[in-house]
């Protein structure tokens, strides 16, 4: 028989990126904190702990989610990618690689987060999700352009205080015209 | 790649270049100074004060450290003394930052206790835990323009210049201008928290810290803790920004503080409410601009007085009326920089200090002067450009304003202007232009480098620079490759430890300038000792450089980086609600090491103009003392939806007296940019407001009557 926890901590199984971890966790232990503290995935950052400024942005089950305002032993079960699983092996995500061409950051505090809300931004988009800028909303009107405001409502919860938000509509902007060019390109 | 084979030298400076550390910031893998993992690792929650003014009386300690995980609860009571009767690289410390020191307090969340613990969870819940009793006394944080206690104080500048007889030439006037214009409580809120980990390590104190020097932090520490220099080290890799904020804080000191009695390493981070009394913030201003000019716009009278808070415990001036000094000139000139004492942390330097609110009070004065004459802003501008220093009488080492203003002009479409205000709309929208000009002064601070030639045939920089953001990692590779006349590729920079010796801080606009002088002056001298090619040796030639005297012997001159703003902005007076459409500046700002960084930080810059026009502003509540929403919901910085079209790009402006041509780019494009902001809000309304800011309701109450505001 294992050892009896306490009363405080539960055993869980994250899937993060594709790969298992099993951990005991503190049940105040937020996801982000335990990405960070206990399995030394720092990529994702700690810029409020409270869902304010989207540094910690992480997908879960495809869709983003700020971190610190998830538990860690309520993240089982989820698939779970942080800024670490973005890219295939040493290939950038077209994002990412449009990130570091046009300079879609300063200081990179923000930019995991901001890269990580890119990459669902794209996915949101293309499956249809309108935003609050999206002119005719009816489900049959399909993806609206992805117009230089649809991008920025769309990553609005994301903060960059450097004031990198030119460069980074920019590049998800490019980054999406990329994936468009690959589907035409499969089709 | 390196090859053996001698390669085409082309300048790198001038050619844009992904930041070479990008890779490592879009995959996650560049580690911030909370991020770095240390066994044994201990964590301190700081506690802090929920009065504004009085005395602690008593700490409930025992309940805390009976609670689980708890190693130590430090206060005034038990915590290590440390000196702080010194002066620093850049001034007297502030004393928030030696922290557990006496029982007073003197402002609301000043620190009063750190919990260590062995997860952060259980120091946080410990911290939350902790009882302290005050004894209350009474607070002042009211803050007005016609505080009776306010006094001039010296800075980095004299607090007060005067010349001429100010109302004689304000009476010969034909036109004249008396206003307040006042800006908020402003935070640099950069995206990292300050966090540092304190270890002693073989006798040595180390320090893996967020910082904007480590040259700068060490000393202070050592100083604080009275070590020998040598035997502590401090390293900061990557930050996640900056802004002037991050220098010798209480978490550092309380982390070593921490490492010292319990030796084990200690991480301290605040938190991002903490950050509101601990980091530092831009006071707010009251200034007072009284213009007196012709009929054609001359100035005869120029006054400019500025008045910010401190703490009641140390001096900090926000030197807001430095901006008339180099702008310009009059008969009569008095500029004014005040500070008025108050229960409220002190303020620090914050991008583009003075200049940024400074340039608000005096660019929308011009304006308005402009609008009075009948005279167009830009010509008003070039009617009054000064040929020297208007209070020094020194020459300029270049005022490339006049280019910046022709330019940028062109390029938004400034001729057509109709100069009427509330004329123009677009549906629910009322449209309207602005400009302003900008300065910021061009320094650079004593710098060494070391520069070595492998015998791989690759060389390594080691200089002690802080990129928190500016790209100056990336700046001195290629400084250094035109120096040493190879690529970029097989050039290495170092930076970011205090074992690479005394360096500039990131400040000032400062810091790419210093830098790059000491690893122009060591390449130079190391391609010298190559061309005598006796081989290189298996531990490389290495020359080191100290710019001390070479800075020492640069002429009195008025340094400066200059700029043009121009803001289109659209104004709903039904909602109040404000959007910048499009934003241009054009800059003289030296030259251009990596136009791809470069111009991120120029429009960087003029992003938190807009921010502090429409958005910024922390607001404390009198009967308290604390603030309202101390976090990034109550504190609003402009977000993506905030931001529409901004441009930033440069005219040749070369500095012949700096070994690069550098001046500076880190801080002028905030300068102005309000103000470009505020003036396009009355081309479209109509209506001046002079208090950011430009809030809805302030447009709404505008709308409603007071045209004012």
């Amino acid at each position: 028989m294992a050892p009896a926890l306490p009363p405080t901590s539960s055993t869980v199984t994250l899937n993060i990126n594709g790969e298992k971890h099993t951990l005991t966790v503190d049940h105040r232990t937020t996801l982000l904190d335990a990405l960070r503290e206990r399995l030394d995935l720092t990529g994702t950052k700690k810029g409020c702990d409270q869902g304010q400024c989207g540094a910690c942005t992480v997908l879960l089950d495809g869709r983003r989610a700020v971190s610190c305002l998830q538990l860690a032993v309520a993240a089982e079960g989820r698939e779970i990618t942080t800024i670490e699983g973005v890219a295939e092996g040493d290939r950038l995500h077209p994002v990412q690689q449009a990130f570091l061409d046009l300079d879609g950051y300063q200081c990179g505090y923000c930019t995991p987060g901001q890269i990580c809300s890119a990459v669902a931004v794209l996915e949101e988009h293309a499956a249809g999700w309108p935003s609050a800028v999206t002119g005719d909303v009816r489900p049959e009107a399909g993806p609206p352009p992805l117009t230089a405001e649809e991008i920025r409502e769309r990553m609005s919860g994301n903060l960059c205080r450097c004031g990198a938000y030119v460069s980074i509509v920019e590049a998800v902007a490019r980054a999406a015209a990329d994936g468009e060019k690959h589907t035409e390109a499969a089709a | 790649m390196t090859t053996a084979t001698r390669r085409t030298f082309t300048e790198a400076v001038g050619t844009p270049h992904p930041r070479v550390e990008g890779r490592d910031k879009v995959t996650g893998a560049a580690r911030y100074a909370g991020d770095i993992p240390f066994a044994g690792l201990a964590h301190g929650w700081l506690v802090l004060s929920t009065v504004a003014r009085g005395r602690i009386s008593s700490l409930e300690t025992a309940p805390v450290l009976a609670m689980p995980g708890v190693l130590a609860v430090l206060h005034h009571g038990n915590a290590p003394r440390v000196e702080t009767g010194y002066t620093g690289m850049l001034s007297v410390p502030d004393p928030t930052a030696a922290v557990f020191q006496h029982d007073r307090v003197p402002h609301l969340g000043w620190p009063v206790a750190l919990v260590v613990a062995t997860t952060p969870e259980q120091a946080r819940e410990a911290a939350e835990a902790l009882v302290v009793h005050y004894d209350v006394e009474p607070h002042d944080i009211a803050f007005s323009g016609d505080r009776p206690d306010a006094y001039p104080v010296d800075g980095h500048m004299p607090g007060v210049t005067e010349k001429g007889d100010l109302a004689a030439q304000l009476a010969a006037s034909a036109v004249t201008l008396d206003e307040e214009y006042t800006t908020p409580e402003m935070h640099h809120s950069m995206m990292e928290p300050h966090a540092a980990t304190a270890r002693w390590d073989g006798g040595r104190l180390e320090l893996i810290d967020s910082n904007q020097g480590t040259h700068w932090v060490q000393s202070e520490l050592a100083q604080m803790f009275s070590l020998d220099p040598g035997s502590v080290r401090v390293r900061s890799e990557h930050v996640g920004g900056g802004f002037g904020s991050k220098g010798v804080r209480a978490h550092q000191v309380a982390a070593v503080m921490a490492a010292t009695v319990l030796q084990r390493p200690v991480r301290v981070v605040m938190t991002r409410r903490q950050m509101f009394s601990l980091t530092g913030y831009r006071s707010p201003t009251a200034q007072r601009v009284r213009l007196g000019a012709d009929a054609d716009g001359r100035l005869r009278a120029l006054e400019h007085r500025s008045l910010n808070l401190t703490s009641t415990f140390h001096e900090y001036v926000e030197p807001s009326a430095g901006v008339a000094r180099v702008m310009y000139d009059a008969d009569a000139h008095r500029t004014a920089n005040e500070v008025v004492r108050l229960d409220v942390p002190t303020p620090t330097w914050m991008r583009a200090p003075g200049e940024a609110p400074g340039s608000f009070a005096l660019e929308c004065a011009l304006d308005e002067l402009a609008e009075k004459c009948g005279i167009d802003p830009i010509e008003l501008r070039a009617r009054n450009e000064p040929e020297r220093g208007p209070v020094s009488g020194l020459p300029f080492a270049g005022r490339n304003l006049l280019a910046c203003f022709r330019e940028g002009a062109r390029r938004f479409g400034w001729a057509d202007r109709d100069p009427r205000p509330g004329l123009r709309r677009d549906g629910r929208w009322l449209l309207g232009t602005g400009t302003a000009a900008a300065s910021f002064p061009s320094g650079a601070l004593p710098s060494t480098a070391a520069v070595t030639a492998e015998a791989d045939g690759t060389f390594t920089v080691r200089v002690n620079a802080a990129d928190i953001g500016t790209g100056a990692r990336t700046a001195l590779t290629l400084v250094a490759a035109d120096a040493l006349e190879t690529a970029p590729d097989r050039v290495r920079v170092r930076l970011g430890d205090s074992d690479l010796g005394p360096a500039s801080i990131a400040g000032g606009s400062m810091g790419t300038r210093s830098w790059s002088w000491a690893v122009t002056a060591a390449a130079a001298e190391l391609r010298e000792r190559l061309a005598l090619n006796t081989g290189i040796p298996p531990e490389g030639i290495t020359v080191r450089s100290d710019t001390t005297e070479a800075l020492g012997a640069l002429a009195q001159k008025e340094r400066h980086s200059f700029g043009a703003q121009f803001a289109e902005v659209a104004v709903d007076v039904t909602t109040g609600e404000v959007r910048v459409r499009r934003m241009l500046g054009i800059f003289a700002a030296g030259r251009i090491v990596n136009p791809l960084t470069a111009r991120s930080q120029l429009v960087g810059g003029m992003i938190w103009g807009i921010s502090m026009a429409l958005h910024e502003e922390a607001v404390r509540d009198r009967a308290s003392g604390g603030h309202y929403g101390a976090d990034l919901a109550g504190y609003h910085v402009a977000t993506h939806a905030d931001v529409g079209r901004v441009e930033a790009d440069w005219v040749e402006d070369h500095d012949p007296e700096d070994p690069v041509g550098i001046k500076g780019v880190g801080e002028i494009g905030v300068v102005g940019a309000a103000a470009a902001v505020a003036n396009a809000v009355w081309h479209a309304t109509g209506v001046r407001h002079r208090a950011l800011p430009i809030r809805p309701d302030r447009v709404l109450a505008a709308a409603a009557g007071g045209r004012h505001v």
